[in-house]
C-alpha cells in the first residue's frame, strides 16, 4: 500500500494546496511541502529499512532484488472487461527513481518559494499531481495503468508552463502538450496491438506486464508495435529528430516546470525504454539497436553544438540536457552492464545536476529578468555564491571525475565500446564539446564587465540549502557509486541484461 | 404491453399536458415544471420497463434493453435541455411556452427511433424529430434581438433535413420493392444470408439510406448544414440537436445494419469507411479555424461521429456485440460531454446575447473557476485525455479498430486526434490567460440557476466516473449489447 501512499499524498496535498490558498497566497506552498515531506520520509523508509514497513523479508531493498522478489505491494481489479488492473510495485531501479522525483519535487518546491506569487494554489495542486503521476508512471506495472499516468503527468505539466510560464508560453506549451499526446497515442496502439496479439495466441486478455512479457508477435508485426513504444519514450527522452518540444518547453516554463521537466519527465522516457521497450521486444530492439545508438550519437553531438550557438541561457541548458540524454540512449541500447549501469547513472546524475543548472537560470532571470546572456557578465563579482554554485554544477555537467555525471558516462563508453567502436569514437567527443559550451556560460555569465551594471541579491538561505543538498548528492554519485550500481543491478538483470559473474 | 410503453406514453401525456396547460395560464416557471416532472417521470420508469424487456410491441417497436438506453440517454439530454432553457428564455424573450411543447415532441421522436424496428417507426420517429427541430431552430426569430440568425439556420436545415428524409425514403422503397417488407429482422432472411452478394437496387437502397442518416449526423461529405444551423440556433436547441437528434439516429441506424446484415457486404463497409475518414479528417481540420465556440462544437461533433463510425465499421470484423458495446459507451459519453459542454456555454448566454466566441472564454478559469472547470473537464475529454469518460471511449475505438484490423482508419484516427487536441487546448488556454481589464456585466459573475448547476455537476461527475472506474456501466453495456 505504501507505494498508493505516496501518490494518494501527493494527490491530496494538491487538493489541499488548491483549497488552501483562500487563507492567503503563503498557505499553499506550506500544504504542499508538508505532503513532499511526507513523501519524502516514506521514500527514505523504503530505501533504508524495507522491513520496518513489512516489504518483505530481505534486509535491505537491494537484496530483496537479488533474490529477483519485486516489491509487489498492490494488484486489484480494476477494469476487468479488459483484463486492466492496479499493478504497482518498484524493484531497486523504480526505487531509485521515486526518490529522484520526490527529491527533486522538493527542490522544485524551493525554487518557487520565493517566485511563484500568483495563483498558488492552482501552482502548487499542478506541482503536485504532475510528482504524483511520475510516481505512478515508474511504479506501474499494468500497460493500461503505465499509459494512463504517462498522460496523467501530461496536463498539470501543460498549466504549468502555460499559465506561469514566460513570453512564449502558449506555443511552448501547446507543443510540449502535442509532440507527447500524439507520440502517446503511438504508443497505445502499440500496447493495443501487443495485447491483442497475446490475446489471439493465449486467449488470455490481459495488459499485465509480467505476462505480456514475452510475447511473440508476428515478425513484420514485432517491429512495427516496438517502434510505437520506441518513438514514444524517445519523444520524451528526447532523442533527435523528435527534440523539437524541448527547448521551448524548458525555456517558457517557470523554474519549478523546468526542474521537473529536466530532472523527472526525460528520466520516464529512458525508464520507458529501459522497463518496457527492450524486455518486450529483445529481438527487434537488438536489431534496432544500431539504429537507436546512432541517434543516441547524433543527439550528442548535434545538440551540442547547437546548445553552444544559445545566448538565451535556459535554451542553451535545454540542449545541453538532449546531449546528455543521447548517452543514455546509447547506454540502453548497447545493452551491455557497464553501458546500462552507465545510463541509469546518468539518469540519476543528470536529474541532479540539470536541475540545479536550471534552478540556477531561474534564480538569474527572477533576479535580472532576462535570460539572454549577451546581456550578462561579470556576475562573480556581484553574486559569488551563485556564480560558485553555477561553477559546480557547470562542470559536474561536463563530466568532471569525482562527481555523478562522469561515472554515468565513462560506464556508457565503457560498455558501448564493446559493441561499436566507431560509434563510441563519435560519442567521445560529445564530452569534448560539453566542455566547450559550459564553459562559454561560465565566461559569458560570470566573468568579464558587468556591462549593464546589475545588481543582485545573492543565494537566499533556502537557495542555498537546496543547492547544497545537490551538491552531496552529485558528489555521492561520484565518490562512492556502488550504492546506486548494487541497486541497479538486480533489477537490470531481471530485465535481461547479461552481468558477468 | 402498456408497461413496456410507459416512457412513450408518458412522454405523450406531459406532451399534451403542456399544451393544455399553455392555453390556459402562460406561466414560463409552471410549464418548465411540468415539462421537467414529465421528462424526470419518464426517465424513472425504466426501472418498471426493463425486467419486462425485451418485447416487440406491435411489429414497429421493439422495446429491449438497447432500446431503453438510448430512451434514457435521450431522455436525459432533454431534462438537461429544458433546465438550459428556462435561465436562457426567462425575462429575455416572449411567449416562452411552446418551446417546451416542441422539446418533448422532438424527444418523443426520439425515443421512437431509438424503439423502432421497422421502417415505418423510424420514419416518423425522425420526421417528429425534424420537424419539432425546423420549429426550435427558429423560435427566437420573433425576439426583439435574437442573438444568432435562427431563421437563416431553420432555412437551411428544413431544406437539407427534407431532402435528406426524401433520400432516405427513395431508399426504403427500394427496398420495400426488392424484398416486400419494412421489418427489420426479416431484412437479412430477404437479402438471402451471408453468401450471396448484393442486388443493385438493394445496395443502391442501402446507400440511400446511408446518405440520409450521414446527412443527420452530418458526416462529411453531407456535413455543410451543421455549424451555420449551430451557430444560428439558440442555445439550448444547439444542444438538443447535439446530442438527442444524433442519439436516436445512430440507435437506429445500427439496429438497422446489424439485422439487415448490411456489413457482410464490402461496398458498404466501403462507404463507411469513406465517410469516417473524410469526417475524422475534415471535422478536426475545420475545427481548427473557428473562432466561435458553438461552430468549433460543430465541427468537432463531425470529427466525433466518426470516430464512432469507426467501430460501426469494424463490426464486419469483430463479434458484433463488442461493436455494439464500444458504439455504446462512446455515444454515452459524449451525450454527457456535449450536454456539459453546452450547459457551460448556456450559463453565460441568454436569448438576447449569446458568449460563444471564444475570446468572451478568456480568463474564464479565473473569472468563474466552476464553470472553467467544467469546460476543462469537457474539453480534455473531448480530446481523450485519461479519468475521463473520453479516454475510454476512444480506448474502446482503439481496442475495436486493433481487433478488426482497421488499420486504415485508425491511423486516421490519431491524425485527426491530433489535430484536434490543438483547438482544445486553445480553449482551455484562451480560459487560462488573463482576463480582459475592461470587463462590464460579466456574465461570468451572476448567480447561476440551480438546474443547470445540477445540470453540469452531474455531467461532470459522470464523465469522470465513466473515467476512473468504468467497469459497473461496462457490465450494463454488456448486457445490453447481448440483447440485440
Amino acid at each position: 500500500m505504501i507505494l498508493v501512499w505516496l501518490m494518494v499524498i501527493l494527490f491530496a496535498g494538491g487538493i489541499g494546496a488548491a483549497l488552501a490558498e483562500s487563507r492567503g497566497a503563503e498557505h499553499p506552498r506550506a500544504v504542499a511541502l508538508t505532503a513532499i515531506l511526507i513523501d519524502l520520509f516514506l521514500v527514505i523508509l523504503m530505501l533504508v529499512a524495507p522491513d520496518s514497513l513489512g516489504l518483505g523479508t530481505a534486509s535491505t531493498v537491494a537484496q530483496l532484488g537479488q533474490h529477483g522478489d519485486w516489491l509487489v505491494l498492490l494488484k486489484a481489479e480494476w477494469i476487468p472487461r479488459f483484463g486492466v488492473s492496479f499493478i504497482f510495485g518498484v524493484d531497486g531501479l523504480s526505487l531509485m527513481l521515486v526518490a529522484l522525483t520526490v527529491f527533486l519535487g522538493l527542490m522544485a518546491l524551493g525554487s518557487a518559494w520565493g517566485e511563484v506569487k500568483e495563483r498558488t494554489g492552482f501552482f502548487y495542486f499542478n506541482l503536485l499531481w504532475t510528482l504524483a503521476g511520475v510516481i505512478g508512471v515508474f511504479t506501474a506495472l499494468d500497460l493500461f495503468l503505465f499509459f494512463f499516468f504517462w498522460e496523467v503527468m501530461l496536463i498539470p505539466m501543460y498549466f504549468i508552463i502555460a499559465i506561469w510560464g514566460h513570453e512564449n508560453k502558449h506555443y511552448a506549451a501547446m507543443k510540449f502538450f502535442i509532440f507527447t499526446q500524439v507520440s502517446g497515442l503511438l504508443m497505445l496502439l502499440a500496447i493495443l496491438m501487443l495485447v491483442y496479439f497475446h490475446y489471439s495466441t493465449t486467449n488470455v486478455l490481459t495488459f499485465n506486464y509480467f505476462q505480456l512479457l514475452g510475447t511473440k508477435l508476428p515478425a513484420n508485426v514485432a517491429t512495427w508495435v516496438m517502434l510505437g513504444f520506441f518513438v514514444a519514450f524517445a519523444t520524451k527522452l528526447p532523442a533527435v529528430p523528435f527534440h523539437n518540444w524541448l527547448p521551448d518547453a524548458h525555456s517558457q516554463a517557470p523554474t519549478a516546470g523546468s526542474v521537473i521537466l529536466a530532472g523527472v519527465l526525460l528520466k520516464t522516457g529512458a525508464y520507458g525504454l529501459l522497463r518496457f521497450t527492450v524486455p518486450l521486444f529483445p529481438d527487434e530492439s537488438m536489431a534496432f539497436a544500431p539504429v537507436a545508438m546512432t541517434m543516441g550519437v547524433v543527439s550528442i553531438l548535434y545538440t551540442a553544438m547547437v546548445a553552444f550557438a544559445q545566448s538565451d541561457i535556459k535554451r542553451l541548458i535545454a540542449y545541453t540536457s538532449v546531449s546528455h540524454m543521447g548517452f543514455v540512449l546509447v547506454g540502453i541500447y548497447a545493452w551491455n552492464a557497464q553501458a546500462v549501469q552507465g545510463a541509469v547513472m546518468t539518469m540519476l546524475a543528470h536529474g541532479f545536476s540539470a536541475a540545479a543548472l536550471f534552478m540556477l537560470a531561474g534564480g538569474l532571470q527572477h533576479r535580472i529578468h532576462t535570460r539572454d546572456m549577451d546581456k550578462m557578465g561579470g556576475f562573480w563579482g556581484v553574486a559569488p555564491k551563485l556564480a560558485f554554485m553555477a561553477l559546480f554544477f557547470t562542470i559536474a555537467a561536463v563530466g568532471m571525475p569525482g562527481l555523478g555525471n562522469f561515472i554515468g558516462e565513462f560506464l556508457v563508453l565503457l560498455g558501448s565500446f564493446k559493441v561499436n567502436i566507431l560509434l563510441t569514437g563519435f560519442a567521445t567527443m560529445g564530452v569534448v564539446v560539453a566542455a566547450v559550451y559550459s564553459l562559454i556560460v561560465i565566461q559569458k555569465v560570470f566573468h568579464g564587465k558587468n556591462k549593464n551594471n546589475y545588481t543582485m541579491a545573492d543565494l537566499s538561505a533556502v537557495e542555498f540549502i537546496c543547492y547544497a543538498l545537490l551538491m552531496i548528492g552529485l558528489v555521492w554519485m561520484g565518490m562512492y557509486p556502488q550504492t546506486m550500481l548494487n541497486m541497479a543491478q538486480p533489477s537490470l538483470q531481471s530485465l535481461g541484461v547479461a552481468f558477468p559473474g | 404491453m402498456l408497461i413496456d410503453l410507459l416512457q412513450i406514453i408518458l412522454l405523450t401525456v406531459t406532451t399534451v399536458a403542456v399544451m393544455v396547460v399553455t392555453g390556459f395560464r402562460r406561466d414560463h416557471g409552471l410549464i418548465n415544471a411540468l415539462t421537467q416532472t414529465g421528462l424526470c417521470a419518464a426517465l424513472l420508469v425504466f426501472a418498471v420497463i426493463r425486467p419486462v424487456t425485451p418485447l416487440q410491441v406491435t411489429p414497429l417497436l421493439i422495446i429491449d434493453e438497447y432500446s431503453l438506453f438510448f430512451s434514457c440517454l435521450i431522455i436525459i439530454g432533454a431534462i438537461a435541455v429544458t433546465a438550459m432553457a428556462y435561465p436562457y428564455f426567462e425575462k429575455h424573450h416572449q411567449h416562452n411556452e411552446e418551446f417546451y411543447l416542441l422539446v418533448l415532441c422532438g424527444t418523443l421522436g426520439g425515443v421512437v427511433m431509438a424503439a423502432s424496428n421497422h421502417f415505418v417507426s423510424f420514419f416518423i420517429g425522425m420526421e417528429m424529430m425534424g420537424i419539432s427541430l425546423y420549429a426550435l431552430i427558429a423560435y427566437t426569430v420573433h425576439a426583439q434581438k435574437p442573438a444568432k440568425f435562427p431563421l437563416e439556420a431553420a432555412v437551411k436545415y428544413l431544406i437539407m433535413s427534407g431532402l435528406a428524409s426524401a433520400v432516405m425514403l427513395f431508399g426504403m422503397a427500394l427496398i420495400y420493392a426488392m424484398v416486400g417488407t419494412f421489418e427489420f429482422p426479416l431484412l437479412a432472411a430477404a437479402t438471402g444470408g451471408l453468401d450471396t452478394s448484393l442486388h443493385p437496387i438493394m445496395l443502391v437502397g442501402y446507400l440511400m439510406i446511408i446518405v440520409g442518416v450521414a446527412f443527420k449526423l452530418s458526416l462529411v461529405p453531407f456535413h455543410m448544414w451543421t455549424p451555420d444551423v449551430y451557430e444560428g440556433a439558440p442555445l439550448p436547441v444547439t444542444a438538443f440537436l447535439a446530442t438527442i437528434s444524433k442519439a436516436g439516429m445512430v440507435a437506429v441506424a445500427m439496429r438497422l445494419l446489424l439485422a439487415a446484415q448490411a456489413f457482410s457486404f464490402g461496398q458498404i463497409t466501403v462507404v463507411l469507411s469513406l465517410l469516417a475518414a473524410a469526417s475524422m479528417i475534415f471535422g478536426n481540420l475545420l475545427a481548427v479555424m473557428q473562432s466561435n465556440v458553438k461552430r468549433l462544437f460543430a465541427y468537432s461533433s463531425i470529427a466525433h461521429l466518426g470516430y464512432l463510425l469507426v467501430v460501426v465499421i469494424a463490426a464486419a470484423a469483430v463479434p458484433e456485440l463488442l461493436s455494439v458495446e464500444s458504439m455504446s459507451f462512446y455515444i454515452a459519453a459524449y451525450f454527457f460531454m456535449s450536454i456539459a459542454g453546452f450547459a457551460v456555454l448556456s450559463a453565460l448566454s441568454n436569448a438576447g446575447k449569446e458568449m460563444d466566441s471564444i475570446t468572451d472564454f478568456q480568463g474564464l478559469f479565473w473569472r468563474n473557476p466552476w464553470l472553467a472547470t467544467v469546460m476543462i473537464v469537457v474539453l480534455l475529454s473531448l480530446a481523450g485525455i485519461p479519468l475521463t469518460a473520453g479516454f475510454i471511449g476512444k480506448f474502446y475505438i482503439f481496442t475495436t479498430g486493433v481487433e478488426g484490423q482497421l488499420w486504415f482508419l485508425l491511423t486516421v484516427l490519431i491524425i485527426g486526434s491530433s489535430i484536434g487536441l490543438y483547438y482544445y487546448l486553445r480553449l482551455i488556454y484562451t480560459m487560462l490567460q488573463e482576463p480582459h481589464n475592461n470587463l462590464v456585466n460579466d456574465p461570468a459573475a451572476l448567480k447561476l440557476p440551480i438546474g443547470l448547476n445540477v445540470v453540469m455537476a452531474a455531467m461532470t461527475v459522470a464523465i469522470i466516473y465513466l473515467g476512473v472506474y468504468p467497469t459497473a456501466f461496462i457490465k450494463t453495456l454488456q448486457s445490453l449489447a447481448s440483447t440485440l
